[in-house]
């Protein structure tokens, strides 16, 4: 119960720590985001030969990005937490002229959708292959599947997406080149759009499952082999339990724990990774929109894309947390004593 | 070292129970100097080629740092037109091998006056060409010093970090324990390509070893995290709590009976980390993300194949985009596989069996002097 609450209070105090970082991002770098749009703003004045209205352009800014120029900083640190936390006002896009709240919770979705089959695929795959190679460890399986193993994770999933794009989208056609789904469709709850969906998804989650393949399974045959030289199992064999029993309540519960923690870090980082893979298979999803935003020079859009992409992560951390307790009862246990 | 004193030693070595003044030095300088040697140098190194993993992994590195280094030098940048353009990767096949004429030939190359000729291998156009008529093996290597740069700073900024505050929270416990974890918690939860792209617009670095650290910043909390866990097992040694009983300070501690044990798993890591920023950092040329500068670069190089339409017409282009992703993927190879390596080399095991010095379970077993 300690541990929940310790754990989501850790989350809330992170969200707040990442406000304040995008806070600090957007107000106080040289040349950052306010800076910039206040010059933006000056010289579009100028060149429309009109007057340069200085508190005009403070409250264009303001309305842009939630923070007002002219007002002494806490105060304005204050309002932007106000208006983040309690009315979930990101701002304006300046590119799609948007809230960007909207726009974003709309394109979540998608990247939810490709990202979390594809962590959730490729973790469980590698946890029976990495099971498998180590309960045949030193055979000829364990080794080929070893170099295999080590061969793919040197390959970066942007790679095997120019690949997957160039050979199979292109190349032969199999798949589509870009999109969410056929825009021939009408979205709703129908066979034809739901199809084309799954369609359109098939090369980001596959690529997705890509991501951890390798490393993981390489890390679950290393526990397992560990554990599977511990004296428990060995006692566990002379009692005369199952084999299943063994494997399943024994080895592989005590081998995942590791791994587990993996899995917390590989949610930030396939979040990350969707930037990259979103824009490389026109995948309209928030990791899409940070490389437009980026383009345009649209710094509300790309601080929402930051804010929604730490809230996501946030949540899977804690439901991964929350889980943790369970398969781990050492979980709950206090602090390391103090020198 | 006389005769009388290995006599004597060998005579003794049949008694028990000598008293200690009397016990004789069990060890030469020489012999020191070559225990020393098979400890650290010789049972690493054997350990090092009973498998593939290490000597791969190592001539990958070295032939990649060559090329940076020396080949730089010594082959000059592509020019702009200087081969036609869209010149496919090894033209004329195999076949080019043995006739002449294609990207490889067996040309006889004279050693200035001496009048002696050695066979040597001349490249022409290996890779091909880019749009811009540029020699692609050429880029490539001269591409090489950057990569090399923003891996060395990358992996040693996050080890850097990843141990002290590792080893900080680990050792001294309670409550710098616990921010130092919750920091750590924190940053390994923020998405950190999000925050990387946003400092990359603003701030618009050129630098390699400014983009190394920047791409690093989210790769050292995995690593705090494990290092910590490793000291919270060592400072219940009793070596440690003699230390601290002995009135060192916290820092003498660590430096002198903590971190030497950290130094192996912290190096695999240093090479994990090479290989993410360097995933990172192509990734984000490719992209067009991070500014373009002066010299050549792998994923620039892939940016422009990629903004030239490689995926959809790979015939004309698909060699430009192809050439950096498979130099890329060499390289991390090179670092996993040398990382594997140096798995085993520093696993204590593994290197007690291949040393001469140090035995199993007969601890006394020193060879004979000379």
């Amino acid at each position: 119960m300690q541990y929940i609450v310790k754990r989501t209070v850790q989350a809330v105090i992170t969200l707040l720590f990442v406000v304040t970082i995008s806070f600090f991002l957007y107000r106080l770098l040289p040349g950052g985001p306010v800076e910039a749009m206040q010059q933006q703003l000056v010289q579009e004045a100028m060149a429309d030969g009109g007057q340069v209205n200085v508190q005009r352009i403070n409250r264009m800014v303001a309305v842009r990005t939630g923070i007002r120029p002219d007002e002494p900083l806490y105060q304005q640190y204050l309002s932007y937490m106000e208006s983040i936390v309690l009315h979930q006002d990101f701002g304006t896009s300046i590119w799609k002229n948007e809230p960007v709240f909207e726009l974003l919770f709309t394109a979540m979705p998608w990247s939810v959708f490709i990202s979390i089959y594809g962590l959730l695929l490729g973790f469980g795959v590698n946890v029976l292959l990495g099971a498998v190679m180590a309960y045949h460890e030193g055979g000829r399986f364990d080794r080929a599947m070893s170099v295999v193993a080590t061969i793919t994770s040197s390959v970066p999933y942007y790679v095997v997406a120019i690949l997957f794009l160039a050979f199979l989208a292109f190349e032969a056609g199999l798949f589509p080149t870009g999109g969410r789904y056929n825009p021939a469709t009408t979205p709703g709850f129908n066979l034809p759009f739901m199809a084309s969906v799954v369609y359109h998804a098939i090369l980001p989650i596959a690529t997705g499952f890509v991501v951890g393949f390798g490393t993981q399974a390489l890390a679950m045959r290393g526990n397992s082999v560990r554990v599977l030289g511990e004296e428990y199992i060995r006692v566990a064999q002379l009692r005369g339990l199952g084999e299943f029993r063994i494997a399943t309540r024994y080895v592989t519960r005590n081998a995942i724990l590791p791994l587990y923690t993996s899995l917390m870090v590989g949610i930030s980082s396939i979040f990350s990774s969707s930037i990259i893979m979103e824009q490389l298979y026109s995948y309209p999803g928030v990791g899409w929109y940070t490389f437009g935003a980026l383009e345009h020079r649209d710094y509300p859009l790309l601080m929402g894309v930051f804010l929604f992409f730490t809230i996501v992560t946030l949540l899977g951390v804690l439901v991964a947390d929350l889980t943790y307790g369970l398969i781990d009862p050492r979980a709950n246990t206090g602090d390391t004593e103090s020198y | 070292m006389d005769g009388h004193d290995i006599d004597d030693r060998q005579t003794r070595t049949d008694l028990f129970d000598v008293p200690p003044e009397e016990r004789p030095s069990p060890t030469s300088r020489t012999e020191r100097w070559y225990r020393t040697l098979d400890v650290w140098v010789l049972s690493p190194l054997r350990v090092a080629m009973t498998d593939w993993r290490m000597p791969v992994g190592a001539t990958i590195l070295t032939a990649f740092v060559v090329l940076g280094t020396v080949g730089v030098r010594l082959i000059s940048a592509p020019a702009v037109s200087e081969a036609p353009v869209y010149t496919g990767a090894f033209r004329g096949g195999m076949g080019a091998i043995t006739s002449s004429g294609g990207w490889i030939d067996i040309v006889s190359l004279s050693l200035g006056q001496t009048g002696l000729t050695l066979p040597w291998v001349a490249l022409s156009l290996p890779l091909g060409t880019d749009r811009f008529g540029q020699d692609l093996a050429r880029g490539l290597i001269h591409g090489t010093p950057a990569m090399l740069k923003m891996a060395l700073a990358g992996a040693v900024f996050a080890t850097g970090v990843a141990l002290l505050v590792g080893t900080v929270a680990g050792y001294r416990g309670g409550v710098i324990d616990s921010v130092l974890m919750t920091i750590t918690d924190i940053v390994m939860t923020i998405p950190a390509l999000p925050l990387i792209v946003l400092l990359a617009a603003v701030y618009q670095p050129t630098d390699p070893f400014v983009i190394g650290v920047l791409l690093a910043i989210d790769n050292w909390p995995g690593l705090a995290r494990a290092l910590r866990s490793q000291v919270l097992t060592i400072r219940t040694e009793s070596y440690v709590e003699a230390a601290r009983a002995m009135g060192l300070s916290p820092a003498t501690v660590l430096r002198r009976d903590v971190i030497p044990q950290l130094m192996p798993y912290t190096l695999i890591n240093a090479a994990n980390a090479a290989r993410a920023v360097i995933f990172e950092s192509v990734a984000l040329y490719f992209l067009g993300l991070l500014p373009i500068g002066s010299t050549f670069n792998w994923g620039v190089m892939m940016n422009q194949a990629y903004q030239a339409g490689a995926l959809s017409n790979i015939d004309r282009a698909g060699h430009w985009l192809f050439a950096p992703m498979c130099l890329l993927v060499v390289f991390s190879f090179g670092l996993i596989v040398f990382s594997q390596g140096l798995d085993r080399v520093f696993n204590p095991q593994l290197r007690a069996r291949h040393s001469n010095t140090v035995g199993g379970d007969d601890e006394m077993s020193v060879p004979a002097g000379e």
